[in-house]
């Protein structure tokens, strides 16, 4: 696999990324050896060996269903950048 | 050219544990923003999930009720997803290894379609909280007090070939929930949310057509007018020689119409990789034994026995059974009054009625089991008619009491003493002398209908309290005998 012009610049716009368009060639060729990193681990065979998730053999411990939490609010907000009627103020996500 | 719809539902299920899947905050409904949502539901740098029991019960017990094979191990994972109403930047999910396996459900819709509908799989993760964008300056108000509600994921195979069928199999999907009581099953308050996958392809052909995903329907209502709007538009889209794109659609109730979403700003990648803060989730035989025997009877049980013990007829049956909360409320009735039939069209009728009208879920409802059924008994007994009954429940609706006291208070008492309708009867036929010459002048099997006039006046004279079986002998003899 290895990445076109178009597609550097598209992923750099997804990422919110200004990139000046003189490096992109460089941009894409560093992406494509990382790229074919993954081609090269890819290529491994795995068969018959178990994903290793979690290094313990240990289970997840489970939670009595009780509340033990307290409202903190104020606490909480006061380290977020803008609140207001009790909600976090965040730039808005829709158009 | 001919097409058939195929449809695939998904169904966010919100389970009603006290607290969040995987902190202690509560999740209790209309809170004040934000006031339940704890550092780990906002993901502060430091704090850790710890996975709730009852959540995992639940949707074990959700398992066993559709048939399906319960994951003796289960991995929860990350979903990458990056808004502000996930403050982590991922969602808790299951992916490889779901709690719940393949199983399936019978549905029947209104018009008798049969069918197995086959469940995918159904997995727990998290809900996200709610983002306003109105009136803050321009920015989004996040309030997370919904982030880590339990949710169970219902993925249906793709078996569904009208809305209709869609529409059944979320009502038998609600009334399983609701049965076992692992969700209030309130759709207006989104503690249950549909997606349906709706693509279209010739008759008779196999491979499917190119779906879209309509998002966050609340309504059985809506699923069936989504649809619908949905395949109209890929049908015209096709015939004029447009290909359908794969893509979330949003449904417009108001317009009545489906619209794109997604916009290009977007390229989904969800890197779902095993959460390393939450091991496997493992259980055993006795685990999901011991919830088996917790297990309620089921809608399609209870369905049955309506059916056999109580005489009701397939449909009654079905309405009845499909809400367990209405379904325990008529049982209670009719212990109370020993009418199977009159309770299911009390029921069925006048209090569902009322419900309607006032928007009012029937656990809520301002006239309990032991009052409609207390004034059941009344009808049964002659005390007052059917008609008079429902005057007696709109007042017990508005004024509550029971209908001993209403019928007292109000006076309305049927007027079973003979001697009583007699003299409003000659009473009435003096007073119509024209309408008496008509019925002497009819045929004699005419003259059945042309009671109803007399029937009227009297009920009228009595203000509705006559009993009516006892009218009409009276008034047919007397008339009878002046034809002679």
């Amino acid at each position: 696999m290895s990445l076109d012009r178009s597609q550097v610049e598209q992923i750099a716009h997804l990422a919110r990324l200004q990139i000046d368009s003189a490096d992109i060639d460089s941009y894409s060729d560093s992406l494509n050896s990382i790229l074919n990193l993954v081609d090269q681990m890819q290529a491994v065979n795995t068969e018959g060996v178990e994903p290793l998730a979690h290094p313990l053999d240990a289970v997840q411990r489970l939670r009595a269903d009780e509340v033990t939490e307290t409202n903190q609010r104020e606490a909480l907000q006061a380290v977020a950048p803008a609140t207001e009627e009790g909600l976090f103020l965040v730039p808005k996500v829709i158009e | 050219m001919e097409w058939e719809v195929v449809i695939g539902l998904e169904i966010h299920v919100q389970l009603s544990t006290k607290t969040k899947i995987f902190s202690g905050a509560s999740t209790a409904f209309g809170a004040e923003p934000n006031t339940q949502a704890c550092a780990v539901d906002l993901a502060l740098p430091g704090t850790l999930p710890v996975f709730n029991e009852n959540a995992l019960r639940m949707a074990v017990m959700f398992g066993l009720a559709v048939n399906a094979e319960i994951g003796k191990r289960s991995v929860f994972e990350r979903k990458n997803y990056f808004y502000p109403d996930l403050p982590k930047g991922y969602q808790t999910t299951q992916l490889a290894e779901p709690i719940v396996g393949p199983g399936f459900v019978d549905i029947e819709t209104d018009d008798g379609v049969q069918r197995r509908v086959r469940l995918h799989h159904a997995h727990l993760e998290e809900d996200a909280g709610k983002s306003l964008h109105e009136d803050f300056h321009g920015m989004s108000g996040i309030d997370l007090n919904r982030a880590g509600t339990p949710l169970v994921e219902i993925v249906s195979e793709p078996d569904m070939r009208s809305s209709k069928e869609a529409a059944a199999y979320a009502r038998k999907i609600h009334a399983i929930v609701t049965t076992l009581g692992i969700c209030d099953g309130n759709m207006a308050e989104g503690s249950m949310r549909c997606d349906c996958n709706v693509s279209i392809r010739p008759k008779g052909e196999e491979k499917l057509g190119t779906r879209t995903e309509l998002k966050n329907i609340n309504s059985f209502r809506f699923i069936e007018r989504a649809i619908d709007t949905e395949v109209a538009r890929q049908i015209d889209l096709i015939e004029d020689g447009g290909t359908v794109v794969q893509e979330t659609r949003l449904y417009d109730p108001d317009k009545n119409e489906t619209r794109s979403m997604r916009s290009k700003e977007e390229a989904n990648d969800y890197r779902y990789f095993p959460c390393p803060d939450l091991l496997p989730v493992i259980i055993d035989d006795s685990y999901i034994e011991a919830i088996r025997e917790t297990l309620p009877e089921l809608p399609d049980a209870r369905r049955e026995r309506f059916i056999s013990e109580y005489n009701l007829s397939e449909y009654d049956a079905g309405v009845l059974s499909a809400y367990s909360a209405q379904a325990d409320y008529y049982e209670q009735v009719v212990k109370l009054s020993g009418d199977t039939k009159l309770s299911a069209n009390w029921v069925m009728g006048e209090l569902a009625k009322f419900l309607n009208q006032n928007d009012t879920d029937i656990k809520d409802s301002p006239v309990s089991a032991e009052q409609l059924g207390g004034l059941l008994v009344r009808i049964k007994d002659n005390t007052i008619s059917g008609n008079i009954a429902k005057k007696v429940f709109e007042l017990m609706w508005s004024k509550g009491g029971t209908a001993d006291e209403i019928i007292e208070a109000e006076g309305l008492k049927q007027v079973t003493d003979t001697g009583a309708i007699e003299k409003i009867v000659d009473e009435v036929i003096a007073n119509a002398e024209k309408q008496v010459e008509q019925y002497k002048a009819a045929e004699p099997d005419k003259r059945g209908k042309m009671i109803g006039f007399f029937m009227g006046q009297v009920m009228k004279a009595t203000g509705g309290k006559a009993n009516p079986g006892a009218v009409t002998g009276i008034l047919k003899q007397k008339l009878d005998a002046l034809c002679d």
